[in-house]
C-alpha cells in the first residue's frame, strides 16, 4: 500500500515538476489561439452564464481582460466552470491557463498547492445583514442578538471570535442550507444574518422588501479574491497581474471604454505610456504595445466592470467599499505603468 | 348459473335488474373501496389526504401561478412561478450552446428520438437499421460539433443541458451493454487469467461509488498527462459512466447465464457448436431475455446517475437548472424548476420501462 502511494505521489510530482520546467503559458496560449479560464459558474456577479448562455461576472470580465491583453480581442477566451473541489487540480494539470474563480488568497494555498496568486480583483469579507427596524448602526451594537449562520464554516468561527473580542453576547441560529438560512432570517427568526458581504448583498436583493434591510459597515474577516496561475511562470503571472492593474490604473487616470479613443490623443505622458502611444510597456511584458488600450476599449476600467456586474445599480447592489480606488479610501492601487 | 336457468325457464319475463347498490357507480365504490371495514378506513384516510393536498397544489400550481412574468413579480405573488422555467427555457435545455445555433442540438435530439422510436418495433431490426444508426449518430455529431458545410464550430465544452444528458446516457448505455455481456462471459470463462481479470474488474468497479470514479476521471487522470495535453472533459465522464454501468450489467447478465439449464450447453455441444456459436446462437438469446427486467432497471438508474456529472461541473440538465436558480432574480423558485426537470426525467424513464415490458411480452409470445 505504501509503495503504491509512493508511486502514485511521485507520478503526480513528476508531472507537476514537468509543468514547472516547461512552463511557457504565454506561448501555449498564443499557439492555441485562446485563453482557457477556470470560473465559478454558479456565483451571480462573479462567474455565471446568463439566460442566453453568455458568461457574465467580475471574474469573467477579468479573464476577458487577459484575452484582450494577449490577443487584442476580449472574445478569445473560453470558460471552464469549476467546482470548489476541482478548481486547483484543473489549474495544476494545465486544463486551464488562469483561475479566475473567486479564490481567497491564503498562505497555505499560495505555497502548498503550487500556485501563485495575482492582483486581487475583489476584496470580500464577512459582514452582517440586519433589518432597518432594529436601528443598529454598527455590529458592535448587536449585544444579545440572535445570529443566523451556516454551521461548520469559517464564517461561524469568525462571528464567534468577533463577539467574544468585543465582549458582547450572541445566540447563534445554525441552519445547514444557504437558501433556508436566508429564509429564516427574512421570516424574522434572527436579528442578523452573517456571511460574505457579496453574498449578503445577493440575499438582500431577492428579499421581499430589500429597502428594509441594510448591510452593516463592519467587515470582520479578510477574503481577498484573486486570480491564480501555476507557480513558476513569471511572465504569465506578470501578464495576468498587469491586465488587472491596467483596469485599476485606467480608472485612476479617468480613462473609460467610452473616452479611451480620445485619450489616445492626450498630452499627458502618463496616459501616453499607459495606452502604448509611447512604446515600452508592451514589449516588456511580451505583449502588443496597445494591450492596455484593448483592455479598456473592450472590457472597460475597473470601475465600469465593478458597476456592471456587482455595483449599486446591478441586482447585487454592492457599494465599492474596500474595492474603491485608494484615492477614495479603498484598497485598489496600481503601481505606475512606467 | 342462475341467469342461464332463468333464460331457459321463461324467455318472456322482463329482465330483473340487480339491486341498485350492486351496479353502476355505487356498486363499483362498494366493491372496490368499501369491501371491508379495513378497506373503508384506508379509503377514508386516503380521501382525506388527497383532499388536504390536491386543492392547495392546484391552487399553487395553476390558479395562483405566474407564467410569463419577471422574477420580481414572482416574488410578490404567492403561487408557482413557472416563469423561472419559461424565461430560462433555452439555457436549461441547451446550456452554453450559442443562442443562434440552438436549432442544431434541437435537430440532433429530434433525430435521436426519431431513431429510438423507429427502433422500437422489432420488425425493423435489421442490418439497415444498424447502418442508419451509424449514419444518424455521425450526422448528430457533425450537427453538434459543426465546422463543416458552413456550420459554425461549437466546442464540446459548450455542449450542455438535455443534449448532454442524452449523449451521456445513450452512448453510455449502448457502450456499456456489450461490454457488460463480455465481462459476464469472461467471468464464466474456463481460462483462469480472463476469469480473474474480469472478477477483479467487476468487483473493483462495484466497490466504489460513481462519484469517486467521476472524480478520478476529472481530477486525477489529468495530472498524469503532460501539460497542455488535455482530454475532453465529456469523454472522460463518458468513459467513467461506461466502465461503471458495464460492471453492473455484467453481474445481471451473469445471473441470466447461471439460470440457463446445463442441458442447453450440453445440447449445443452435442450438435458440434463451438464456444462462440454456443453463446451466440443458444445461450445468450435465452439468457438476455431472462434478464430484461433487471437490465432495464440498471439502465434506468444509469440514466439518472448521469446527473452526477454536476460535481465535475459538466452542465447537464440538472446543472443548468441549478445554475439558473443562483441568479438572484430567480432565487427561491427551486420547486418549480426541479418539478420541470423531474417531468423530463420521468418521461425518459417511463419510456424505457414501458418499452422493456412490451419487449418482454413480445419475446414471450414468440416463445410459446
Amino acid at each position: 500500500m505504501k509503495l503504491v502511494r509512493f508511486f502514485f505521489m511521485s507520478m503526480v510530482w513528476v508531472f507537476l515538476a514537468y509543468g514547472l520546467v516547461f512552463a511557457g503559458t504565454l506561448n501555449d496560449v498564443k499557439a492555441k489561439g485562446f485563453v482557457q479560464a477556470g470560473v465559478n459558474g454558479d456565483l451571480f456577479g462573479f462567474g455565471k452564464p446568463d439566460e442566453k448562455g453568455v458568461w457574465r461576472g467580475l471574474d469573467v470580465d477579468t479573464a476577458r481582460a487577459i484575452a484582450a491583453a494577449v490577443f487584442g480581442d476580449a472574445n478569445k477566451v473560453r470558460f471552464t466552470p469549476l467546482t470548489a473541489k476541482t478548481r486547483f487540480t484543473a489549474l495544476q494539470s494545465g486544463e486551464v491557463d488562469v483561475l479566475t474563480r473567486n479564490c481567497t488568497q491564503t498562505l497555505s494555498r499560495d505555497t502548498a498547492l503550487g500556485l501563485d496568486f495575482c492582483q486581487v480583483n475583489y476584496y470580500d469579507g464577512q459582514g452582517f445583514l440586519v433589518s432597518k427596524k432594529l436601528g443598529v448602526k454598527s455590529a458592535k451594537e448587536l449585544d444579545g442578538a440572535t445570529v443566523c449562520v451556516l454551521p461548520g464554516t469559517t464564517t461561524e468561527l469568525n462571528v464567534a471570535d468577533f463577539f467574544r473580542a468585543n465582549n458582547i453576547k450572541m445566540k447563534p441560529v445554525v441552519i445547514e442550507n444557504t437558501a433556508e438560512l436566508a429564509k429564516a432570517f427574512f421570516s424574522g427568526r434572527c436579528d442578523c444574518l452573517t456571511s460574505d458581504a457579496s453574498q449578503l448583498a445577493g440575499n438582500r436583493a431577492v428579499s421581499p422588501n430589500p429597502k428594509d434591510y441594510i448591510i452593516l459597515p463592519d467587515i470582520i474577516s479578510k477574503e481577498p479574491l484573486a486570480p491564480a496561475v501555476r507557480h513558476g511562470d513569471n511572465q504569465w503571472k506578470d501578464i495576468v497581474n498587469y491586465s488587472i492593474l491596467a483596469m485599476i490604473n485606467a480608472e485612476e487616470l479617468g480613462i473609460t471604454s467610452k473616452n479611451v479613443d480620445e485619450m489616445l490623443k492626450s498630452n499627458d505622458p502618463k496616459i501616453q505610456r499607459f495606452l502604448g502611444v509611447t512604446p515600452g510597456n508592451g514589449e516588456a511584458l511580451g505583449l502588443d504595445e496597445k494591450f492596455a488600450y484593448h483592455i479598456i476599449k473592450q472590457v472597460g476600467n475597473y470601475g465600469e466592470v465593478f458597476e456592471r456586474n456587482v455595483g449599486v445599480n446591478s441586482s447585487l447592489g454592492i457599494q465599492r467599499g474596500l474595492n474603491a480606488l485608494w484615492t477614495n479610501g479603498g484598497l485598489m492601487y496600481s503601481p505606475p505603468f512606467n | 348459473m342462475r341467469t342461464e336457468n332463468q333464460k331457459f325457464k321463461s324467455v318472456s319475463t322482463e329482465n330483473v335488474k340487480p339491486p341498485a347498490v350492486n351496479i353502476g357507480l355505487i356498486g363499483w365504490i362498494r366493491t372496490n373501496l368499501f369491501s371491508s371495514w379495513f378497506n373503508s378506513i384506508l379509503t377514508v384516510i386516503t380521501v382525506y389526504i388527497l383532499w388536504k393536498t390536491i386543492p392547495p397544489f392546484v391552487q399553487w400550481a395553476f390558479i395562483d401561478s405566474l407564467w410569463f412574468s419577471t422574477g420580481a413579480e414572482c416574488h410578490e405573488a404567492g403561487g408557482a412561478c413557472w416563469s423561472v422555467v419559461l424565461k430560462n427555457f433555452r439555457f436549461i435545455l441547451f446550456g452554453f450552446y450559442p443562442h443562434d445555433q440552438q436549432w442544431r442540438p434541437l435537430l440532433a435530439m429530434g433525430m435521436l428520438i426519431g431513431l429510438l422510436f423507429f427502433s422500437r418495433n422489432r420488425n425493423h431490426w435489421n442490418i439497415y437499421l444498424a447502418y442508419s444508426w451509424m449514419l444518424g449518430l455521425l450526422l448528430m455529431g457533425f450537427l453538434m460539433k459543426g465546422g463543416i458545410l458552413g456550420l459554425v464550430p461549437v466546442e464540446s465544452i459548450q455542449w450542455g443541458g438535455l443534449p448532454l444528458t442524452l449523449i451521456l446516457s445513450v452512448f453510455g448505455l449502448t457502450a456499456a451493454y456489450p461490454l457488460g455481456v463480455m465481462l459476464a462471459l469472461g467471468r464464466q470463462s474456463r481460462l483462469p487469467i480472463i476469469r480473474s481479470l474480469c472478477i477483479v474488474y467487476i468487483e473493483l468497479i462495484r466497490g466504489v461509488p460513481l462519484i469517486s470514479l467521476l472524480f478520478m476521471s476529472s481530477v486525477v487522470f489529468p495530472l498524469f498527462f503532460p501539460e497542455g495535453v488535455t482530454f475532453n472533459k465529456i469523454i472522460r465522464a463518458q468513459i467513467a459512466i461506461i466502465l461503471f454501468t458495464a460492471a453492473y450489467i455484467a453481474e445481471v447478465v451473469r445471473g441470466g447465464l447461471q439460470a440457463m439449464d446445463r442441458g442447453q450447453y450440453e445440447a449445443a455441444e452435442s450438435i458440434g457448436l463451438n464456444y462462440y456459436q454456443t453463446m451466440r446462437l443458444v445461450i445468450l438469446p435465452q439468457a438476455l431475455k431472462i434478464v430484461i427486467p433487471p437490465s432495464v432497471s440498471i439502465l434506468i438508474s444509469a440514466f439518472k446517475d448521469t446527473s452526477l456529472v454536476v460535481i465535475i461541473a459538466l452542465y447537464d440538465l440538472l446543472k443548468t437548472t441549478q445554475s439558473t436558480l443562483t441568479n438572484p432574480e430567480w432565487m427561491g423558485f427551486s420547486a418549480e424548476a426541479y418539478l420541470f426537470i423531474a417531468i423530463i426525467y420521468f418521461i425518459c424513464c417511463f419510456f424505457m420501462s414501458n418499452y422493456s415490458r412490451r419487449l418482454e411480452r413480445e419475446l414471450n409470445r414468440s416463445n410459446r
